[in-house]
């Protein structure tokens, strides 16, 4: 179904491009339905992430011990691509994956660390404490998230940690605007 | 009112993390798919992209071989014997206005960044099931119509030149990924 014949693609030519239209190859998969249709796909699968929620935790508790074993790699070891790499998608998963598994806080820490190791010149000068403080963060979040009076605790901590991380960032960016540019750009995510 | 029939739609899942697949798959086939693949690298991925032949691929950008990104590329092949139009939806942790222009660039369809949600996913699908662009191949580029505003104004070097068409009106892709939550 994927893909129309080659007869049935145009192709029209200009200067410097062409322009090629085809009939939509997936048009047999729309189906007009009553205003009243009473299916609700999205509802659907937003019950079964509901029901599938009770191993969230579990899952958070994977991704954060393979953050913590990535930095436990790199004080042992020091920086390589390698070791720098695993940090990176670490952080980066937690901040992909968190807010969906119910711990928007530490994805938003996850996002300011991911910062931090793709915009700092050189991650052998970035203080450790700085790298510390974000996966402790992310570590007690994810221990502590199901006590109700946690919640604003964590966002704070993760508010806190974002402003020291872009403070650190712009402080040795100054001179490369490229970075500074992208670092002070807004996200494109919507916030909470 | 539409709605599509998932269960005669193929999709391919291209994410390293089994987390997100999970979740992937778990809507997915809430939504009614039957046929979901999974790759867990984009060496993986171009494989069974040209062995199922899905209507629909849904990449991670960070994989470990090649990256999301590279995926597309790859699969934007004009000449390839493959299918070059398959939809891309591109889902990602990141989320800075540069890595949507740079995913736009390499032939992506739609942007979805993270944290997923049902209605983000779903919305994404049904713009690439009931509004597909036309393609468009220049020196340099092979993918949907990167173009979703008029700018009669521009004349800067990315302006093509010979056109007759009007410019189809529609949300830009940082627009999109904006509002999908």
């Amino acid at each position: 179904m994927a893909k129309n014949s080659a007869k049935d693609i145009e192709v029209t030519a200009f200067a410097t491009h062409q322009i090629i239209t085809q009939p939509n190859p997936l048009r047999k998969v729309l189906r007009r339905v009553e205003e009243k249709d009473m299916d609700d796909p999205i509802g659907r699968a937003e019950q079964a992430l509901a029901d599938l929620s009770g191993e969230f935790k579990g899952w958070m508790t994977t991704e954060v011990n393979r953050l913590s074993a990535a930095y436990v790699a790199i004080r042992h070891e020091g920086f390589s691509k390698d070791r720098r790499d695993e940090l990176f998608h670490a952080t980066h998963d937690i901040k992909g994956d968190a807010a969906t598994f119910g711990y928007p806080a530490a994805a938003g820490v996850a996002e300011s660390l991911c910062r931090v190791i793709e915009h700092a010149p050189d991650l052998e000068k970035v203080p450790a404490e700085l790298f510390t403080h974000h996966i402790n963060a992310i570590l007690a979040i994810v221990h502590e998230n199901t006590k109700l009076d946690s919640i604003s605790v964590s966002a704070e901590l993760s508010r806190r940690l974002r402003k020291v991380a872009d403070d650190y960032l712009a402080q040795v960016n100054r001179d490369r605007p490229e970075h500074l540019e992208v670092i002070l750009a807004p996200s494109i995510v919507p916030a909470e | 009112m539409f709605r599509i029939d998932f269960n005669k739609l193929r999709f391919l899942i291209c994410d390293d993390n089994p987390h997100m697949r999970r979740i992937l798959r778990t809507l997915l086939h809430s939504f009614g798919a039957r046929e979901v693949y999974e790759a867990e690298d984009g060496a993986t991925a171009l494989e069974m992209y040209s062995h199922y032949v899905p209507d629909i691929v849904i990449a991670d950008w960070a994989m470990p071989i090649f990256d999301g990104l590279e995926l597309a590329q790859m699969i934007r092949q004009p000449e390839s014997k493959g299918n070059p139009y398959a939809p891309i939806i591109m889902l990602t942790g990141h989320s800075e206005k540069r890595r949507v222009t740079v995913a736009r660039d390499a032939g992506v369809t739609e942007f979805l960044a993270k944290p997923i949600s049902a209605k983000g996913l779903y919305q994404r699908i049904l713009n690439v099931v009931a509004s597909p662009r036309p393609f468009i191949k220049t020196k340099t580029y092979f993918g949907p119509d990167r173009r979703r505003n008029t700018s009669s104004a521009y004349m800067g070097p990315e302006r093509r030149v010979g056109e007759k068409h009007e410019v189809l009106q529609q949300p830009s892709l940082l627009d999109k990924a904006r509002s999908s939550i």
